[in-house]
């Protein structure tokens, strides 16, 4: 009993790591490829433009509400104490340094991901990658490796967006409906938003989840078994994975940045 | 590793190795040079291969021989391993042991810069076109030239419905591939397998699913492509009919090993019974109609003792 307990423990450990070296290696290859985007940046703008596409209306009013929310709830606690007046900090502070870029990630891999996974296994399944093959055409390189960068590229941009309009929207219910007071409002987060330690974190934690999203929604399709239920599989992993991984890495860069 | 890259000076005894005129040797006369194409009679050579997926063996021991400027014809039942022997020349798949090669150069492995270089000399055909299905007809055709060359536009445009021509779809150049029927997409993936005049062109079952008068004219444009292009055509097919009529030569495959060979009017005149049965489509001989296992009476529990 323990014997086989042991066994299927080491057979999965085995399993996970050659995945983990394959995923890698695979990594490894897409960027050596994509060193050579540099001349068609073309395929690099197109991929921007349509995962961009793809998830602006669901950020922005994603955003929105998160702002419409925060207000609500920020007001509610910090009227407790005296010090609404501090709403346009909290609404900004918490936007920057964390649900700006960690909700976008959640829904830049259920939108965006999930697309770019499901695209590239129905490529795989009606042997296109193959055929690009056999032209001589890396599909690393060709497919792969425009789409990573254009993700890499979005995602910072997308949750900027979100930030933004999480703001506006902190400022509609707080000050236009709740009535809080327009300039402590905006000179309470004048002042006590830092250009590096908020901004600058929650650029670079958007740039790792982007990195992470769509590295995870990428491979999983380049690796989908080949089948509708094999794309089916992998688009489901692609969100629960990329989930997970912004979640922990959301954890691993707040402990990082946390003085 | 021998090297048939040979440069051979005239004036003196001593053969040169020079690599970089590959596929042409190259005489020294004079302070001049002649270009010639270099003897080899095989564009593609199989030797003694080996190929399983996982512990299911697929080919075992196979060689084969495909002579420049031929149209060869593999054929066999399903799961024969027909379309694995294209995988393995297009370097798709690795076999586990023994070769294959182009122009007497193994295949490279996947992956690799010279796999890719010797991609440039091969075209491929998938059984169900593989077509990029966001492209139009148009792009599809010049997707290859865009990777590998830098024509000017006109230039590129006038070829691709030179192509598309020949394949008798110039006129369907704008529309996209969930416009045309299963037949005109492989027919624009033909386009698109020759769009850089390859050497080699595999089939994978280009007559599968066909109407009759697709399939003729499909038979007569490989024969033509391949005559016309001076390329080699490997077909892999089921059709005896239409593969018999274009082929130079035919290749027999059962569980992955070479059970015939010859030329079509050689197979027909064939005593094999292998061959017997695939060309005269009988029900009977040594291709079992069912998966081999335990027996219907059996399954249903019928004459069996119960314990």
């Amino acid at each position: 009993m323990i014997n086989r307990l042991i066994t299927s423990l080491g057979g999965a450990v085995r399993e996970w790591l050659a995945e983990l070296g394959l995923a890698f290696r695979t990594l490894l290859a897409m960027l050596v490829s994509g060193l050579g985007l540099w001349r068609r940046p073309r395929l690099i703008t197109t991929q921007i433009h349509f995962i961009g596409n793809y998830s602006l209306v669901i950020i922005l009013v994603s955003g929105l509400f998160v702002g419409f929310v925060l207000a609500y709830q920020g007001y509610y606690t910090l009227n407790r104490y005296g010090s609404e007046s501090a709403l346009g900090l909290l609404v900004a502070l918490a936007l920057a340094r964390e649900l700006g870029p960690v909700i976008t990630a959640l829904l830049f891999a259920g939108r965006a991901g999930t697309s770019l996974t499901a695209e590239i296994g129905l490529m795989k399944a009606g042997e296109q990658l193959a055929a690009m093959e056999m032209m001589a055409v890396n599909p690393l390189q060709r497919v792969l490796a425009p789409r990573f960068i254009a993700g890499l590229i979005a995602m910072p941009i997308l949750a900027a967006l979100f930030t933004a309009m999480g703001i506006f929207g902190g400022y509609l219910v707080g000050v236009q409906l709740i009535g809080v007071d327009e300039g402590s409002f905006w000179s309470q987060m004048q002042g006590g938003v830092d250009l590096w330690e908020d901004i600058g974190n929650g650029i670079i934690k958007s740039v790792v989840f982007g990195f992470a999203a769509t590295f995870i929604a990428i491979y999983q399709g380049y690796q989908a078994d080949p089948t509708p239920e094999g794309v089916s599989r992998a688009t489901t992993r692609t969100v629960v994975l990329s989930s997970l991984m912004v979640l922990w890495l959301d954890f691993v860069l707040t402990a990082l940045m946390f003085k | 590793m021998k090297s048939f890259f040979v440069t051979a000076p005239l004036h003196k005894n001593k053969p040169v190795i020079d690599r970089s005129k590959q596929g042409y040797r190259v005489l020294h006369y004079n302070g001049g040079l002649l270009k010639q194409p270099l003897p080899v009679t095989n564009l593609v050579e199989i030797q003694n291969l080996h190929f399983a997926y996982g512990d299911r063996p697929i080919l075992t021991g196979l060689n084969m021989q495909f002579p420049r400027n031929k149209v060869i014809a593999v054929m066999g039942g399903s799961g024969s391993g027909k379309t694995t022997i294209l995988r393995l020349i297009g370097g798709l798949i690795a076999p586990q042991s023994g070769a294959v090669k182009l122009l007497d150069e193994p295949i490279g492995r996947p992956g690799s810069p010279a796999l890719y270089r010797q991609r440039r000399q091969m075209g491929m055909l998938f059984q169900h076109g593989a077509l990029f299905t966001d492209l139009s007809v148009f792009e599809n055709v010049a997707f290859p030239l865009r990777e590998h060359t830098d024509l000017p536009e006109s230039l590129l445009h006038d070829l691709v419905l030179l192509k598309l021509n020949a394949v008798g779809l110039r006129n369907a150049a704008q529309l996209k591939p969930s416009e045309i029927s299963g037949g005109m997409a492989r027919r624009v993936a033909l386009a698109r397998a020759i769009a850089l005049d390859p050497q080699l062109i595999m089939y994978d079952e280009p007559f599968a699913g066909l109407d009759p008068i697709s399939m003729g004219v499909t038979a007569n444009l490989i024969r033509n492509l391949n005559d016309a292009l001076g390329s080699t055509s490997i077909l892999v097919s089921h059709d005896v009919h239409e593969s018999f009529a274009i082929a130079d030569q035919v290749y027999f495959l059962s569980q992955g090993a070479i059970v015939a060979e010859g030329t079509p009017a050689q197979m027909l005149a064939s005593e094999h019974p292998y061959v017997q049965q695939f060309v005269n489509a009988r029900p009977d001989g040594p291709v079992p109609f069912d998966y081999p296992g335990i027996s219907l009476a059996q399954d249903l529990g019928l004459g069996v003792p119960h314990d």
